[in-house]
């Protein structure tokens, strides 16, 4: 065996590309082992999330004629985008709680990784994994629901999508911290996270209705700009130029939201380091 | 015992100086937090290719100093180099350098040995054909067969399962390695595997270790020179035949063992 050496002859920064590209890989390729291990939970929560998305549109169902398709767009809509927003924010949380179940967390902290690079994997993973299940639980949609797409503007829909993940994704590296400083403690934080912004961001009905102390919460989330969005593109058939300008404010704070959560998870990551969170046992 | 192959006067693959570290204790009845003293004050010095026992009573400290030196805590004072790269600095270049096994085999458990070495294997910037080949090879030189590398962890003995922890550790090919207890729970076969593969790889690779154990046959076996360690304080550190020598009328390394540390094994109450 030849235990040393670097591998030689590449250029440097091709080099260092590719070590960083095996890193985003190691997490993409780790999680979809584990789904195929766990397959028949997998299962489970499609079944229960393609059901929830469902029940939610038959609500609209019982309203008159003339607005019944776009009711039920409007509660489908906040359901599949619910479905994938709070997946994206699970995904990110949930790999550095399941990882200090299984008690790896040391490992993966010890290995010679940038923490970027392992956050990115992350995100990644969380984003292919929730469109997957989008896509399942839309064609169940389609097979219940014969709803209408005439005046929807479905390349907006996707630019929308795509534009609020990145803002998840900050949220969702920010929630991550919680699981690094406690083990149970912290999954119970994020799931509160997650309820207020279920509360606030308007998914099944427009934030007018909230009391008014609880309005102003709203504008802070960026899933209540998402859901405004994609209903204007589905619902009114908006284009992207008429969505420009609250589609760069997303994007604004999607651009601030990655960097602010790659700053406060690395600083927990020293803090659990100064005071030996990551340690299980042994 | 393994013959000498220290590199006297170059950079010692550790370094400890005047190290401390602390941990918000239990809860006191008034619900205030002790601090607890893990280590105290702890210097040491271990040259390259050398096998370095680290041997103390549970709770003695053991581990928090492995966990020091493996850049998985930061001292509260004092600093830690590794050939010469500070641990707090320099963490990055410390970390290609060096892996750990520990007490527990950390693993996802539904997954297979395959895919957790796997995992493994690309951060550290191995690719899936080198991380198989080495895993293979490391695996059946521990007595695996083909079907149980590609079986749940979960489903093998733990003995198995610390076997694939010391594999994953080698299979990065570190100049340091640090073994927190890689033989506890193993069955006398297995142990005998692990010390053949330990000394193995310090006599073909020069490849520095640090080992905690309970075992006192396998210290006086496989290191080079053993440090004791009681309640986070270094209390001696030698040779075997310099740790006997100090002690009077002592025959084993047990026996130092006890003359030192003074106290029942686990008793490790606050009573100060
Ligand atoms: N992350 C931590 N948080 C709080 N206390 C800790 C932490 N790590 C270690 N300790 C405490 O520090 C003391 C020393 O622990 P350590 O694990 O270093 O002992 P050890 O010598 O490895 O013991 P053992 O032989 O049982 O493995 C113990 O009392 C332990 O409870
Ligand atoms: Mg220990």
């Amino acid at each position: 065996m030849n235990w040393s050496g670097a591998p030689g002859g590449m250029k440097k920064t091709m080099n260092e590309l590719a070590v960083e590209g095996r890193t985003l890989y190691a997490f993409i390729e780790r999680n979809f082992h584990l789904v195929r291990r766990y397959l028949s939970w997998e299962i489970v929560f499609l079944f229960y999330n393609a059901i929830n998305a469902m029940t939610i549109g038959y609500i609209g169902v019982n309203t008159p004629v003339q607005h019944r398709n776009e009711t039920v767009l409007y509660l489908l809509i906040g359901a599949l985008l619910w479905g994938y927003l709070s997946l994206l924010f699970d995904e990110v949380a949930n790999s550095i709680s399941w990882e200090r179940w299984e008690g790896t967390i040391e490992y993966t902290f010890m290995a010679p990784i940038r923490r970027l690079t392992h956050l990115l994997g992350m995100c990644l993973y969380a984003v292919t994994y929730g469109i997957v299940r989008t896509v399942i639980v839309l064609v169940a949609l389609a097979l219940f629901f014969h709803i209408s797409l005439s005046t929807a503007n479905l390349w907006t829909g996707v630019v929308v999508l795509v534009v609020s993940s990145v803002s998840f994704m900050g949220l969702g590296l920010i929630a991550a911290t919680l699981p690094l400083l406690s083990t149970e403690r912290g999954v119970q934080a994020t799931h509160i996270i997650q309820g207020v912004i279920l509360l606030i961001s308007g998914i099944y009905y427009p934030i007018s209705v909230l009391p008014h102390w609880v309005q102003w919460a709203s504008y802070l989330s960026p899933a209540t700009y998402a859901l405004e969005m994609a209903r204007a593109a589905l619902l009114h058939g908006a284009t992207v130029a008429q969505l420009a300008a609250p589609l760069l404010k997303l994007l604004l704070i999607g651009a601030l939201m990655i960097p602010l959560g790659l700053f406060v998870f690395v600083q927990a990551e020293r803090f659990a380091m100064r005071t030996g969170r990551l340690k299980r046992n042994g | 015992m393994i013959a000498q192959v220290t590199t006297a006067g170059a950079v010692p693959a550790i370094e400890v100086r005047e190290v401390h570290k602390r941990f918000a204790g239990d809860r006191k009845r008034n619900g205030r937090r002790k601090p607890f003293i893990a280590v105290n004050g702890v210097s040491l010095r271990v040259e390259q290719g050398e096998v370095f026992g680290l041997l103390g009573a549970n709770g003695s400290g053991k581990s928090t100093l492995i966990r020091l030196i493996s850049t998985l805590l930061y001292p509260d004072a004092g600093s830690v180099s590794v050939f010469g790269h500070d641990v707090v600095r320099d963490q990055r270049t410390v970390r290609r350098l060096l892996n750990r096994v520990s007490v527990e085999a950390s693993f996802f458990k539904k997954l297979s040995a395959i895919e957790n070495l796997m995992y493994a294997g690309r951060l550290y910037n191995l690719s899936g054909r080198e991380t198989r080949e080495r895993v293979v090879e490391l695996l059946t030189q521990l007595g695996f067969s083909k079907a149980k590398i590609r079986a749940p962890l979960e489903e093998l003995s733990r003995g198995m399962q610390q076997k694939v922890a010391i594999s994953r550790a080698l299979m990065t090919r570190p100049k340091l390695l640090l073994l927190d207890e890689p033989t506890t729970g193993l069955d006398p076969r297995s142990k005998r595997d692990v010390q053949e593969l330990i000394a193995n790889l310090h006599a073909q690779h020069g490849v520095t270790c640090v080992l905690t154990t309970h075992d006192m046959d396998e210290a006086e076996r496989l290191c080079d020179r053993i440090s004791i360690i009681d309640r986070g304080r270094i209390v001696a550190l030698g040779t075997v035949e310099e740790l006997k020598a100090a002690q009077d009328g002592v025959q084993t390394l047990e026996d130092v063992f006890f003359e030192l540390v003074g106290r029942a094994w686990g008793d490790e109450e606050d009573d100060e």
